[in-house]
């Protein structure tokens, strides 16, 4: 393993050892701490092992700690952030999905500019659509709500969603697409028979990246809902920068575990589809 | 009855340009016609109109008699065949071959009958269980025609189908294609840049340049007879030889100047006096094929003109030797016998059949005689 190691190799092994460290410390320091009690974190080291492993800041993060004025924890943010999150991500990236089919393979009159005007969504900054969507969701009745959230979402994901799924499509040869039409198929049917059962490793981009940005969304979910309807990223910071009593760090950290263990899972089980998706997409066009 | 004709047939695009300007070309049943030309000629966007994926700007398609301008591809009664074969990655071939007659709603057990005689037909039946990124280019090949064979359609139109194969297996495909219209006796429109494909296949060949046709006729006569310098330079290899030369009168007889670094000779004529006089004392293109520029043994009559030609270069191609000769300052190719040629560096005497050969206008570039 050793034999081609020169100075440069050597070096460059180096440097991604310090980056992985690099990386990887705050995640240590992050469980460790979850796992020890107050005593041991306020005697020892930010670095040290926890002298008993304690569970119990786990327990109070999911269940008990205080958000503001309610104290059950983590788990009902939880599962309004899952309420929020699936949906959204299922329809932007099904919006998504034929939104690219129709840029890339339907070109009609204009087409071209509906995807520059896409495009341009992309890069708004959330700042400047808050007053604007707060007024829509309004007029709609659904401010406050899970389901003002999703649509928010969606709206704003769909720029993102379009964007991948007409570069991935641009690179399928319109050849096929003619083929399927003097075979007989219509719009639909190409899409569904032809198009869908070779997509799968832009779906799984599109997902993933949905996935983390919306479960990640913190402005939306502050300026959108409140109390029982917020995400779980907004309860976390309720949960940390609660003022009463003692300052829990244990309790801090596994509950700021608890926010990212989605994001985490959902890279863990399709990340490797991540890379190849992108690079799909890349190669040609 | 015409089993396709294009009638004054245009494509505009939206910024002005016409890619087609008033394509006229009709074929019979049964026959193989080509389109051929360089790329950008247009004869792509030809072939979609045909088949209904790019608009008719004006003018008119039909197809078995009937008017197709405004149906859908899928209503024209036509099959495709890709260059890139164009086969749905995520099927096996046999659900590519199927899925045209599923979407026809055509009953199960025709479907299945039919994908077994088309598969057997071209020898595939063993891949059709395999998916396209299982198999070769020429497999690939097979399994788009398999898939156009099934619809049986009135006309197949086929898109540079062999451009992606390799040379040897382009040649067999070349074989095996014409053999299927033999069989067949189906209608086919196919479009090409290769003018072997282009001599070999067609019936009807249908040369394009710039959005025209320049000439439609049978591989033979447009060989034989270009109608203008372009077709002449297009179709034949090695291409047919321009030498600029000046008409002259000698008595009775009209002929072109040939010279080369050691003398001149004149080249009578055998073609139409009352043309040719026109041109007398004016600069023309001579055009002449290689195999009309040969050594006596091969051109195997007498009374021909012969000039001794100082030789360039020799190419050797097994069956026949190049011989490259300047004349009139242009480089020009002689077919003749691998043992009659000489080397380079040397002389010798060359046999001009112009019995065949062509003048152009070297300004217009149209056909003089």
């Amino acid at each position: 393993m050793f034999k081609n190691l020169t100075v440069g190799r050597a070096l460059v092994y180096a440097a991604l050892l310090l980056m992985a460290i690099y990386y990887l410390l705050p995640l240590y320091v992050m469980l460790t701490t979850s796992f020890k009690s107050l005593d041991d974190i306020r005697a020892g080291n930010m670095l040290s092992l926890p002298q008993a492993w304690q569970g119990g800041a786990w327990v109070k993060a999911w269940a008990e700690a205080c958000t503001g004025v309610e104290c059950n924890g983590m788990q009902g943010f939880f599962w309004n952030s899952i309420k929020m999150t699936l949906p959204a991500v299922a329809i932007s990236t099904i919006l998504g999905a034929v939104n690219g089919y129709v840029v890339s393979m339907w070109r009609f009159r204009g087409s071209d500019a509906l995807f520059t005007m896409l495009l341009v969504g992309c890069f708004i900054p959330f700042q400047v659509v808050l007053l604007p969507m707060a007024q829509v969701l309004g007029m709609l009745g659904i401010a406050n709500t899970t389901t003002g959230l999703v649509l928010v979402h969606v709206v704003y994901g769909t720029a993102f969603t379009t964007l991948f799924f007409r570069n991935f499509y641009i690179t399928v040869p319109d050849e096929l697409v003619k083929a399927a039409r003097i075979d007989g198929a219509g719009f639909w049917t190409i899409f569904f028979r032809i198009l869908l059962p070779i997509s799968g490793p832009i779906f799984v981009v599109c997902i993933i990246w949905q996935f983390t940005q919306i479960w990640n969304d913190f402005l939306f979910g502050v300026v959108f809902a409140s109390g029982e309807a917020q995400p779980i990223t907004v309860a976390l910071n309720n949960l940390v920068n609660t003022s009463t009593g003692v300052k829990e760090y244990n309790v801090d950290m596994a509950a700021a575990i608890i926010a990212a263990l989605p994001t985490l899972f959902v890279y863990m089980v399709a990340g490797r589809y991540f890379v190849r998706g992108l690079t799909a997409g890349a190669v040609k066009g | 009855m015409a089993a396709l004709s294009i009638n004054n047939v245009y494509k505009t695009y939206a910024n002005g340009t016409d890619v087609l300007k008033g394509i006229d070309i009709a074929i019979e049943d049964g026959q193989f016609l080509i389109l051929v030309g360089p790329s950008g000629c247009g004869k792509s966007t030809l072939l979609n109109m045909i088949a209904g994926l790019d608009d008719i700007s004006s003018g008119d398609i039909e197809i078995g008699g009937k008017r197709v301008n405004d149906l859908s591809p899928k209503d024209r009664d036509i099959a495709m065949v890709f260059q890139s074969y164009a086969l749905y990655p995520s099927m096996t071939v046999r659900q590519n071959i199927s899925f045209g007659l599923e979407i026809r709603k055509v009953a199960q057990a025709e479907i299945d009958a039919t994908v077994n005689r088309v598969a057997e037909m071209l020898q595939i039946t063993h891949l059709l269980d395999r998916k396209p990124g299982q198999m070769s280019g020429g497999q690939r090949q097979r399994v788009a025609m398999g898939r156009a064979l099934a619809r049986n359609p009135s006309i197949f139109l086929f898109d540079e189908p062999l451009s992606n194969l390799d040379a040897k297996l382009r040649v067999e495909m070349r074989t095996e294609i014409k053999l299927m219209h033999q069989r067949l006796k189906s209608t086919i429109v196919y479009v090409t840049h290769d003018q072997i494909e282009a001599m070999t296949l067609g019936d009807k060949i249908a040369v394009m340049k710039d959005g025209i046709v320049q000439q439609f006729g049978s591989p033979q006569d447009i060989y034989d007879n270009p109608a203008n310098l372009f077709v002449a330079s297009f179709i034949g290899s090695p291409s047919m030889n321009f030498i600029p030369a000046t008409v002259i009168q000698t008595g009775s007889d009209i002929g072109v100047k040939i010279c080369d670094d050691k003398g001149c000779v004149v080249l009578p004529l055998p073609h139409d006096k009352a043309k040719l006089a026109k041109f007398v004392g004016q600069e023309v293109i001579f055009g002449i094929r290689p195999e009309q520029i040969t050594d006596a043994r091969t051109a195997h009559r007498e009374g021909l003109p012969v000039m001794s030609c100082h030789i360039d270069v020799i190419e050797p191609t097994g069956p026949d030797t190049l011989v490259f000769v300047s004349l009139n300052n242009t480089k020009v190719c002689c077919r003749t016998h691998p043992t009659e040629a000489k080397r380079p560096g040397q002389s010798m005497d060359l046999v001009f059949d112009v019995s065949k050969a062509v003048l152009f206008d070297p300004k217009t570039e149209a056909r003089i005689v």
